[in-house]
């Protein structure tokens, strides 16, 4: 007779340790307790993300246990020179006996913020999984239908070096403007959002990037490299390039995301994207570059530029700071208009370029100031006179 | 993508680096590294086109076991021993998770390879899904588990409770200092290379033996996100390795963030797995056991020594000495009891052992039930309220020990504890090597070199000074940790929820009132202060007063 040895597992035990069997204080109190909703009911995105990222004013009650070499531990709220109400009390002082009650949540107004995006891990997979796949759908569609064939060489020479070119001004604010500032908000609504909005930029640079690829495989004579070359050298994107690292050069967290998000994307971003690419390239045959940066505008447009807009109001309604707040977001407009508003007008030779030529310029340029100051009188903020330079 | 495209892709991205002629980029955070004559490494490469597929994808089957599981009714087999350290553990872990996210940038400006920086970029992201995920999963729990206290009041309690005190440095280690031995020493080659395997593999597993499997499905997936995170670290310590100037800063953030973690992962998580389950089965593996195979051998003996050619200095001292607290000095069981004798300032129920427990113990760790059976014996005779205190304030041979001012885990094995006067303040350390790190390492200076990067140890490290001479029905009505009813504590000695068998604050307010220990030592006169350290030396096992028969 052979015996079998008995393989080594957990058995299951029933425990009956579901909701619901019994009832005692608290058996029926399944919400997080600790904030208070922006709504009436809880939503699922703040569940997962307020107060992952602790504050020593209110709940935190043995402060920052590590701090830079400055002694300052955390998420420093001078990390901007903004402030929400609140901002200026001071952190509750421990010692012996004193207890740890901080002020009353939320203690002060930066963490009334909520991404009307709502995004987690849940969404931003699911969102970016789409765009990636439906890209790598349209590509593959037009290579099968050959419909690179009916490009001009004058238009593959477009692609290649000019919107080719604007990968390197995603990559760039991607990361040292977008995922670096995931450092510096002072909470994790503010840093998940920015931290997306990171992964848009730096997932649209290779977007661009390997669709330059596919074409270099797919186009005789396409220059894979000439985009480097645009980049580096080519007098019509070194405004745009001065400016973009003049952004990543930002110290202040409030001011890097207004400059890029309120400023640089309607005046430069919109400007090229949607007032040149898509004007451009139906006329020049190209109906899959637009697909492209398409998915890029949807991003800003209906992504980042919504969670950016009631990151700002919150501040610009501030029962407290609102006046301190509007003067430095207006010395702000003042500074980085007239940049861009230069780096822009060195693009305008592309308009010429190509065969099929897109609506004028300076036609262009109106509807993106014109967007541009349809944004700030959203935020009831001034139009600056510089943009009437 | 097949093999070719995939290598061409990589291939293509690297062509988005470029370098400023203009402007620099903002340098936020210093450090005391150089990397002028380092050799740039590549890291595992990643392309955002495969990367978001790949991660949605691991989603539907983790949202897909979550749905499963609910309607499988799960929570008919999970042991409340176990689900009720889970109320600790998902309070702790979505801050590490998120800080590492925000840990990345340190990285921008002080390790000068653009390619790091997108592999970096794509951790950040990783970071923002673990923290998320981990949420979430907690939600389910409180939604769906007999008992949601606790979990309901999850991010409070985690922030005011001495617990979760210990377990935040693993969080706010990774983002401030110097940012290479934060964001890369400190988090990517020893927490993320050493630890994250008992925390996301050992643990996980454990929890399956006790009825949940959405726990390993979770963090198994979070766990995959891990080699290319271990890549990244890697490829910057190779690059740190290259410059000889930085063999004395590695040499130190490597002691250091050895030993930090051997006191906080080691602390909680060997808590977690030796008296938080129900398997008893003699033939699966203990903590010490496991500890050994993937700390000692995996990390240690094949990862860390090899480097060593390359001119790494490897704390071999501490990491022995990490070993033989875990086997010899018992700092799993100390621990384990230390946070049973200071129930009544949680916010979770444990489980008292029973003699199924000791036979395992034993089995495992012989000589456990001569040390720690008694207490727990004790443990379990004080558990349901009736007219007596709490264990902490009750006569049963334990001495209610000091903390560590660096690691804040109490000083349990109580012959290493040692007392310093540091930044004018009494100070006490559970080892030498904790003393080293407040005293010596977190300094502007180190071994006579300037290091002006290095961070601080801040913060009001020791709980109890905030409550020195309340009454412990004020403490935790301070912390919030009551029930509904405002009476019933969240955390019980027991896991019985008849509500006539659990402590209230009633019961907490004919308590003596608490004593900070360190505010105690620092009235001391010298005398005192050295007869007191003579007999704490001589304490334990187990606690016991010094002079007692073990
Ligand atoms: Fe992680
Ligand atoms: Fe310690």
């Amino acid at each position: 007779m052979t015996t079998t040895q008995e393989r080594s597992v957990p058995k299951p035990v029933f425990t009956d340790a579901e909701a619901g069997a019994r009832e005692f204080p608290d058996s029926n109190a399944r919400k997080f307790n600790y904030f208070v909703s922006a709504k009436r009911k809880q939503s699922h995105y703040e569940d997962v993300t307020v107060e992952v990222q602790p504050d020593p004013r209110h709940y935190l009650a043995q402060g920052w246990l590590y701090g830079f070499s400055d002694g300052k531990g955390g998420y420093p709220l001078e990390w901007t020179v903004l402030k929400a109400w609140g901002t200026d009390r001071p952190e509750p002082v421990r010692g012996p006996g004193s207890g740890g009650q901080g002020y009353e949540w939320p203690a002060h107004g930066w963490h009334e913020f909520r991404d009307p995006n709502e995004e987690w891990e849940l969404t931003l997979y699911r969102y970016n999984a789409n765009v990636v796949r439906q890209l790598n759908q349209n590509i593959e569609a037009a290579k099968r239908a050959k419909a690179f064939e009916q490009w001009s060489s004058n238009w593959v020479q477009f692609v290649a070096q000019h919107i080719g070119a604007w990968m390197h001004v995603n990559h760039g604010l991607g990361l040292y403007l977008f995922a670096n500032a995931n450092r510096r908000a002072p909470t994790n609504m503010h840093n998940n959002a920015i931290s997306v909005n990171s992964m848009h930029k730096i997932r649209s640079a290779q977007d661009l990037a390997l669709y330059n690829l596919t074409l270099s495989e797919e186009i005789d004579g396409f220059d894979g490299t000439a985009h480097v070359e645009a980049w580096n050298s080519d007098p019509v994107w070194q405004g745009v390039r001065e400016v973009a690292e003049q952004l990543t050069g930002i110290d202040d967290w409030c001011e890097a995301i207004f400059a890029a998000n309120i400023v640089f994307e309607p005046l430069i971003g919109e400007l090229f994207r949607s007032n040149l690419v898509q004007q451009a390239a139906p006329g020049n045959g190209d109906f899959v570059t637009p697909t492209l940066i398409g998915a890029e505008e949807y991003d800003y447009a209906e992504r980042d530029l919504r969670y950016t807009k009631p990151m700002f109001q919150l501040l610009i309604d501030d029962r407290e700071f609102a006046e301190h707040n509007r003067r430095h977001l207006e010395q702000w407009l003042a500074a980085w208009v007239p940049r861009c508003l230069n780096a822009a007008r060195t693009l305008q030779p592309l308009w010429s370029l190509p065969d099929a030529k897109p609506p004028r310029f300076e036609d262009a340029l109106d509807r993106s100031k014109n967007r541009f100051s349809g944004i700030l009188s959203d935020m009831d903020l001034r139009v600056p006179k510089e943009l009437d330079q | 993508m097949s093999r070719q495209s995939v290598a061409k892709a990589h291939q293509k991205i690297q062509e988005l680096s470029w370098e400023p002629a203009y402007h620099e980029p903002v340098s936020h955070y210093g450090t005391d590294y150089t990397f002028r004559k380092a050799k740039k490494k590549d890291p595992l490469k990643q392309v955002l086109r495969s990367y978001f597929p790949m991660q949605e994808e691991k989603d539907h089957r983790v949202y897909g076991a979550e749905d499963g599981a609910i309607r499988g009714n799960m929570f008919r087999q999970v042991q409340e021993r176990w689900l009720e350290w889970q109320k600790l553990f998902l309070s702790i872990i979505p801050l590490p998770e998120i800080s590492a996210a925000r840990a990345m940038p340190l990285l921008f400006r002080t390790v000068p390879n653009p390619e790091l920086h997108n592999g970096q970029a794509i951790q950040m992201i990783d970071e923002v899904r673990h923290s998320t995920i981990q949420q979430n999963l907690k939600r389910l729990y409180m939604q769906n588990y007999i008992d949601p206290a606790g979990f309901n009041s999850s991010l409070r309690n985690f922030q005011n409770d001495y617990c979760g005190t210990i377990g935040r440095q693993f969080a706010e280690g990774f983002i401030t200092g110097d940012a290479i031995t934060a964001a890369s020493i400190y988090l990517t080659i020893v927490a993320e290379t050493a630890f994250t395997n008992t925390l996301f593999v050992a643990m996980p597993a454990e929890a399956a033996a006790n009825g949940d499997y959405l726990l390993p499905t979770v963090f198994h997936s979070v766990q995959s996100d891990e080699s290319r995170h271990i890549s990244n670290g890697y490829a910057t310590l190779l690059m740190a390795l290259s410059d000889e100037s930085n063999h004395q800063l590695l040499a130190r953030d490597l002691r250091y963030a050895w030993w930090n973690n051997h006191r906080v992962v080691d602390a909680a998580i060997g808590t977690f797995i030796e008296y938080g389950t129900k398997d008893r089965r003699k033939d699966r593996e203990s903590y010490a056991e496991m500890w050994r195979r993937w700390i000692y051998d995996d990390y240690y003996r094949s990862y860390l020594v090899p480097l060593e050619k390359y001119g790494l200095e490897i704390p071999h001292d501490l990491i022995e000495e990490s070993w033989n607290q875990i086997w010899h000095k018992g700092y799993v069981h100390e621990v384990a009891q230390f946070f049973a004798t200071g129930w009544l300032a949680n916010y979770w129920r444990i489980d008292p052992m029973t003699d199924e427990d000791f036979e395992w113990f034993e089995h495992k760790y012989p000589g456990w039930y001569n040390k720690y059976g008694k207490w727990w014996e004790n443990y379990n005779r004080l558990s349901v309220p009736n007219g007596h205190n709490p264990i902490a304030l009750e006569d049963v041979d334990y001495v209610y020990p000091h903390r560590c001012w660096t690691c804040m885990v109490p000083c349990l094995v109580r012959e290493d504890m040692v007392v310093d006067k540091v930044d004018g303040q009494w100070r006490t350390y559970c080892h030498e090597a904790c003393r080293w790190t407040d005293a010596e390492a977190f300094r502007p200076t180190y071994q006579g070199r300037s290091t002006p990067n290095m961070g601080q140890l801040i913060g009001s490290r020791e709980w109890e000074t905030l409550y020195h001479g309340w009454n412990w029905a004020d403490i935790v009505s301070d912390m919030g940790f009551v029930r509904d009813d405002g009476k019933t504590l969240v955390a019980q000695p027991h896991l019985d929820l008849d509500p006539k068998k659990m402590w209230t604050l009633d019961h907490l307010r004919r308590c003596p009132p608490l004593q900070s220990p360190n505010v105690v030592l620092n009235e001391m006169t010298d005398e005192e202060r050295a007869a007191f350290q003579a007999d704490y030396n001589r304490q334990g096992p187990a606690g016991r007063p010094a002079g007692s028969v073990s």
